[in-house]
């Protein structure tokens, strides 16, 4: 039998607030332990909650642009629990009247756009981290109260390249937003998927399994992947599937349990009382939605039109705010007869200087200018276009001008056609056979010949003049 | 000349003013009283964490220079504050509550002894304190009511000039009755939560526990009042309730709701109420019947309401951070031991009520319907409130009753808030004065009730009927 895989995702977001959700600590990661705390993040007697507006301002601007419906009138719940990480033995969250419901993001599925459902999007408060001694357990509570989004999808993703490319998409979106570092080595994403598989075709969802303890993007998916392989081989032996929840083991590369159903708890939920209902009017929300930046999805679209671009490379340009607005800066200033031959440069040789240097595009020590100046000369063919990559990746070493390294490495293109004419005839004399085809018709054998020119000097001849001044040698 | 200890604030005020008296004389006084009395009354609560400090001289303000009593959950910096609880024993939390900022702004002094309490406020007679009973000061048998016993003992016992208390369901208009003081439950969001360890927090209110209600308005202009760190408090002007204090009752519609005056209700209770109603009428008042239909579900709607919320409030008491934790080997251990040995009989009964109307399966039967029926009984009040001023009732079904009556039955103990629990599910405020005594010498509390945020009705026929009756004059011998 041929299996259906059904996968749904949740994210928690640390929103970059100034301060946390409901007392007034600043969040600046990074410090000693305890030293971001006050009485009421650390849950002291008698001290209440009191919600902060800029972070409830971030997750609307999230849900927004996941194009969530927001709830009017929406409230925070107390989810119960014991764990020395969390200072109240409750953490404040949201359960049944979640600030924003039912929105979507869109993927690329074998090169068709896909609809991932957004289930609901809701604040909550962080918990603090245990550090384990070999004597003792210590609770360090900086993190304790931090604002945090949860993203639950829609079990609307069918592989873990779906689910990898859904994360991608996600982090994009936010980052373009600049409510979170979407770092989640760092933690400041975390994601937990949901896997299940079924007979294809079939309607009822599988028994699913938890996954969680996934560092990266990499991780989600290799977990899936993994998971994917164990689901089908315990249903293809007829083997009962158990609902449980496992744990990404990413060195051995396996999923370990981590408890059964059983253990499910029950979390008592209820409103909390400290936390008045509150209201999100349609003029709150107006105003937030006026204030959203342009989203990737946008910028693609608008790129593709104004620019030229293919889909593929606007895609490229935009899955990274910095580089979006890097390049379409450089696209403006960039006053050549076409707009593609920046957008070349800038997912040709600045994209790989960028991975080479595991960097952002935007992030690259160029000036905008000298790449100006750089194109503009090989365009002028006052040097060659290798020359010009190598150039651009010293001036990004050195941050020195280009036309001083074109000076110190004295590329300047050779256009002269007495000094070529000088090396044509060299390689001629060298290459009788590639002469004699080229007589015979071979077209192959002008390039060859115009690759000796160039080799002997230096990649500094011009190809064009070259190639012009051998046709007219030769015939 | 009167003892300093005996006065109420606004006397004490005067004498200061004048300078007649120096703030270490209201300091002796006080003390001398509590030596010779406490003993016996046991308002105060006495353990290592406590320590006597002599009154020294704070700046100007309203209050300046007198020293008030507070209860053990109301958070005083740097003073010992436990709930009376071995859970939080040694507890000094490091910030005051927002009402005892605003009384040393004010130049208030701040009594170094906390008042005691049954145990994180949950009971009606202070016998469920850790430290033990508090007696009443009319006759040492009987309780002096709860939570807020100490309080009004130590007031009621001149042991403290005027002092705070908190009010759940009749924390402090139960013990005023029961002690022959005056007593206020402000509305929900009038006073500042911040600082006050909760119970329930959306039931509780801090408030005055005085020997007159001039003491009481004036505290209570002090008390109330918005705060940026109570999410839960309302941006609302405070009157000046001094004003209020015009005796002028003239007019006014009373409300007496029938279902407070069932069959079966204690004929004294019954006679005298009837005659502090009688009382207001002859100063110019109009009375006539009224109805609370849902009054007969709001003590099973408090008892779920209050639990739930009890049960996670108290779910942080925990040992990991502070107050009181027992050894054990691992972390689930600690957590069992330290709150088994931590809590008392009461507090654990009411966390497991509280749990189990939480918990999955039972949430909709219990919880959601108390929600919902809460609403019903605010309606009821919303409703006469349309046409009368307040309404006038007895704070309790009896006066003070015996030390260890009640213990064995927690059914019954509840039972004794059943004319004071609406008003905190209503969120409106209400207060209790002195209005008679029983034959055997223990006085009766007169309850009158007001739409939210019109504490100046309750204070201007309060006043009226106390400037009408010697009641409030009358002492405990002791």
């Amino acid at each position: 039998m041929k299996y259906e895989t059904v996968i749904g995702l949740e994210v928690h977001l640390q929103l970059k607030t100034k301060t946390k959700a409901f007392c007034g600590c600043a969040i600046d990661f990074g410090q000693p332990p305890n030293s971001n705390v006050c009485p009421v993040c650390l849950g002291f007697p008698g001290t209440l909650p009191v919600y902060n507006k800029e972070a409830l301002n971030y997750a609307i601007k999230v849900a927004l642009a996941f194009d969530c419906q927001i709830q009017e009138h929406t409230k925070f719940d107390r989810k119960n629990y014991f764990y020395p990480d969390l200072p109240k033995n409750y953490q404040i969250s949201q359960y049944d009247l979640p600030l924003s419901r039912q929105g979507h993001m869109m993927i690329t599925s074998k090169d068709a756009p896909k609809r991932i459902g957004i289930t609901r999007i809701h604040l909550e408060e962080d918990a603090g981290k245990l550090i384990h001694e070999a004597d003792a357990s210590l609770v360090d509570f900086n993190r304790t109260g931090i604002p945090l989004l949860e993203i639950v999808s829609e079990p609307d993703l069918s592989s873990p390249q779906e689910a990898f490319d859904y994360l991608t998409g996600l982090k994009s979106i936010v980052e373009y937003l600049d409510v979170s570092d979407c770092d989640m080595e760092k933690g400041s994403l975390r994601c937990d998927a949901n896997i299940s598989l079924r007979p294809e075709g079939a309607k009822e969802l599988g028994v699913k399994t938890e996954l969680k303890n996934m560092n990266s993007f990499k991780g989600v998916k290799d977990a899936l992947v993994f998971e994917v392989s164990r689901q089908t081989e315990l249903l293809q032996s007829n083997q009962a599937m158990v609902q449980e929840t496992r744990l990404w083991d990413a060195d051995g590369g396996r999923t370990i349990v981590m408890r059964s159903k059983e253990g499910a708890k029950d979390y008592r939920y209820f409103p909390d009382p400290d936390l008045a209902v509150f209201i999100i009017d349609q003029p709150m929300i107006a105003k937030i939605k006026s204030a959203l930046p342009e989203l990737p999805q946008e910028k693609l679209r608008r790129f593709v039109r104004d620019y030229s671009l293919t889909e593929y490379d606007a895609g490229i340009l935009v899955s990274s705010k910095g580089d979006a607005e890097f390049s379409e800066a450089c696209i403006q200033k960039y006053q050549g007869h076409d707009k593609k031959i920046m957008v070349n440069w800038l997912i040709g040789p600045l994209l790989s200087e960028a991975n080479s240097r595991k960097v952002k595009l935007h992030e690259l020590k160029l000036d905008k200018n000298e790449l100006l100046s750089l194109i503009g000369l090989v365009e002028k063919q006052e040097i060659s276009l290798l020359s010009a990559k190598s150039v651009l990746t010293q001036a990004i070493d050195t941050q020195k001008p280009v036309q001083v390294l074109i000076k110190e490495g004295n590329l300047s293109q050779i256009s002269n056609t007495d000094l070529l004419q000088q090396i044509i005839e060299t390689v001629i004399a060298e290459n009788t056979k590639s002469v004699d085809d080229f007589k015979a018709g071979k077209t192959n054998a002008l390039m060859f010949l115009v690759g000796q020119v160039m080799k002997k000097s230096a990649g500094k001849a011009n190809p064009k003049i070259v190639s012009d001044l051998i046709n007219r040698r030769l015939s | 000349m009167m003892d300093l200890n005996q006065l109420t604030a606004h006397e004490l005020l005067n004498k200061l003013k004048a300078k007649e008296i120096s703030p270490e004389s209201i300091s002796e006084s006080l003390y001398a009283r509590i030596h010779k009395v406490d003993p016996k009354i046991k308002a105060y609560v006495r353990n290592k964490g406590q320590q006597e400090a002599p009154l020294k001289s704070q700046p100007n303000g309203l209050l300046k220079d007198v020293p008030i009593t507070i209860k053990d959950n109301i958070c005083t910096e740097g003073l010992s504050t436990e709930c009376c609880s071995k859970i939080l024993e040694g507890f000094h939390p490091p910030y005051d509550a927002t009402v005892i900022s605003k009384l040393k702004n004010s130049g208030a002094q701040i009594f170094s002894l906390k008042a005691n309490m049954d145990e994180f406020a949950f009971g009606s007679s202070t016998e469920n304190s850790y430290f033990g009973a508090t007696a009443n000061p009319w006759n040492l048998g009987h309780v002096p009511g709860g939570s807020s016993g100490g309080s009004a003992a130590a007031v009621a016992a001149d042991e403290a000039i005027w002092a705070l208390g908190s009010d759940t369901g009749g924390s402090i208009r139960q013990p005023a009755s029961f002690c022959g003081v005056v007593g206020l439950k402000p509305t929900y969001g009038r006073v500042s939560r911040f600082g006050l360890i909760a119970f329930a927090s959306s039931l509780d209110q801090i408030g005055p526990i005085t020997k007159d209600v001039e003491d009481a308005a004036i505290l209570a202009g002090i008390i109330s009042g918005y705060d940026p760190k109570d999410s839960t408090s309302i941006n609302k002007d405070v009157p000046d309730y001094t004003k209020s204090l015009n005796g002028d009752i003239k007019g006014l519609k009373i409300g007496i709701p029938k279902e407070y005056f069932v069959q079966g209700m204690d004929p004294e209770v019954k006679s005298i109420i009837e005659e502090a109603i009688n009382k207001l009428k002859s100063l110019g008042a109009d009375s006539k019947q009224v109805s609370l239909p849902h009054t007969e579900y709001a003590v099973p709607v408090y008892y779920i309401i209050a639990t739930a919320e009890a049960s996670s409030n108290l779910a942080r008491f925990d040992g990991v951070q502070y107050g009181y934790r027992a050894k054990s080997d691992n972390l689930i251990d600690m957590y069992k031991q330290t709150r088994a040995e931590g809590f008392g009989e009461e507090a654990k009964r009411r966390i497991l009520l509280g749990t189990f109307a939480l918990s999955h399966g039972y949430y909709d039967a219990y919880y959601l319907r108390a929600l919902k029926v809460r609403t019903l009984i605010k309606q009821d009040f919303d409703r006469v409130f349309g046409d009368f001023d307040c309404i006038v009732t007895p704070t309790c079904p009896t006066a003070a009753f015996k030390i260890g009556e009640k213990t064995q039955d927690p059914l019954k103990m509840y039972l004794s808030d059943i004319y004071t629990i609406s008003v905190n599910l209503a969120g409106i405020p209400a207060i209790s004065i002195p209005c008679g005594f029983t034959k055997a010498g223990l006085p009766i509390g007169l309850q009158i009730m007001a739409k939210p945020f019109d504490e100046e009705m309750l204070f201007r026929v309060a006043h009226a009927f106390e400037q009408s009756t010697d009641w409030h004059k009358v002492k405990p011998k002791l």
